[in-house]
């Protein structure tokens, strides 16, 4: 930075040259009478506050308007600046806190959904299964039934062989007993009462 | 400058004489002026060389240099209330104008303008005027109710009225005066022990053993100085905070 290398220089040798001024002053001659500040027929007592004002007045004026507003601007910008940052910062907290809220809301919906359809596949399952039980008992039902049905045929078909066997027994008995043919019909009509009496 | 014919010169630092040759003769120029103006450019690079790098995060420099200014602002703002923004650059350049003359005096062979009554006294009397002014333009003719203290008997008025106001003329008397003593007393003691160093020193072959007594002393003595010319400033700066606040008061 050449501005700032040179207002350092410049300070630098003003210093340098007020200090050279000074020690130039040269000691003060010895021996005072009385002290000398309240000599005030010395003009300089008095000349040094005439140019002490001058000096005050000039080093407030300079530093009114521009050296402690200088100062006062950086530590504004640095205020304005932190306080930025934390704005920011709370902003960004905001967001996050928003952020985490929406996720652990968007976790909770889905733990509930998740849970919604093991439900629901739980309950088709079971309904499912209660259907196929009830159509197996359906088909077995009808299956028992039917063969039941086929097995009281089959009985009834069985005791009409047994009544034509019985008859064609019968028959063949008396004929071989009495060597004489028998009436087919007699020999029936007695056949079934046989039956009927039996199944009684 | 001292010691001379074994008679100590304490006084004859505090004499003033031209410099700059006969231009400063003209002017009426004296160490003192010169002096003045060196604390002058001295608080000036301090502030600007320090505040150069205008850092978020400032360095040892410019964190004297914000120091500098968040100590006087503090005191000012705490000091006078509402109105110490409005005070804040004069009690600044008062109160660095004292130390760093305390100070810069501090060095050996140069020149204290603190310890000129002369000086002082203008400085307080600047305090004294100033405080009256705002007082007169922010409280107008109440402000000399003042001097009967609230809630006392209208019969002490007699007795109260001129004591409260003997008080307050003797304001930039006991400012001045406490600031010209304490820089004339450090001064002198510095004077005479530095000459007690040079007497002591040439007494023969234990001389220089004797003379280094006086320098001890006069190192604690640069420690104690250091202190005063800080407490002075500081003191100074604070009373001006104390007399323009009860001049802002309503």
């Amino acid at each position: 930075m050449p501005g700032a290398t040179g207002l350092r220089r410049l300070g630098a040798q003003v210093a340098v040259c007020l200090l050279a001024a000074c020690v130039l002053a040269g000691p003060s001659p010895a021996f005072a009478a009385g002290m000398p500040q309240l000599d005030f027929h010395n003009p300089l007592t008095i000349w040094q506050v005439v140019w002490g004002a001058v000096i005050f007045l000039l080093l407030y004026l300079v530093l009114s308007r521009s050296a402690l507003p200088q100062v006062a601007s950086v530590l504004d910008a640095r205020r304005g600046r932190i306080e930025g940052d934390l704005e920011a910062a709370r902003t960004a907290k905001t967001g996050t806190d928003r952020a985490i809220d929406d996720l652990r809301r968007a976790r909770r919906k889905a733990a509930a959904e998740a849970q919604a359809n093991l439900d629901r596949v739980l309950q088709d399952a079971r309904e499912e299964a209660a259907v196929r039980t009830r159509e197996m008992n359906a088909r077995l039902e009808a299956e028992i039934a039917a063969a039941e049905a086929q097995l009281a045929q089959e009985r009834t078909r069985a005791m009409g062989a047994l009544r034509t066997v019985a008859a064609d027994t019968a028959q063949l008995l008396v004929e071989r007993v009495t060597g004489q043919p028998a009436g087919r019909s007699l020999v029936e009509s007695h056949v079934d009462g046989a039956l009927a009496a039996r199944t009684a | 400058m001292a010691a001379a014919d074994n008679k100590i010169d304490a006084l004859g630092q505090f004499e003033l004489h031209p410099v700059l040759g006969p231009l400063g003769a003209q002017l009426h120029l004296s160490q003192s002026v010169l002096y003045m103006l060196l604390s002058s450019v001295l608080i000036l690079l301090f502030l600007y060389l320090g505040m150069r790098p205008r850092a978020v995060v400032p360095g040892r420099f410019q964190a004297a240099a914000e120091i500098a200014y968040e100590f006087i602002y503090d005191m000012a703002s705490d000091q006078i209330g509402h109105d110490g923004k409005r005070f804040f650059p004069f009690v600044f350049t008062l109160f660095f104008f004292i130390l760093v003359g305390n100070y810069v005096g501090l060095i050996p062979g140069s020149f204290t303008y603190t310890s000129h009554i002369a000086v002082t006294a203008a400085l307080a009397l600047m305090v004294f005027f100033l405080a009256l002014i705002v007082a007169l333009v922010s409280q107008g003719m109440k402000f000399f109710g003042h001097f009967m203290p609230e809630g006392a008997p209208i019969a002490m008025a007699p007795l109260l009225v001129p004591i409260e106001i003997l008080t307050f003329l003797s304001r930039p008397v006991s400012l001045s005066i406490r600031l010209f003593a304490n820089m004339v007393a450090g001064h002198v003691m510095f004077e005479m022990f530095a000459a007690f160093t040079i007497m002591l020193g040439g007494l023969h072959l234990i001389g220089p053993v004797l003379g280094v007594a006086p320098l001890i002393v006069n190192m604690a003595l640069m420690a104690l100085e250091l202190l005063v010319g800080a407490l002075q400033a500081y003191v100074f700066a604070i009373l001006t905070c104390i007399y323009l606040r009860e001049a802002t008061a309503h």
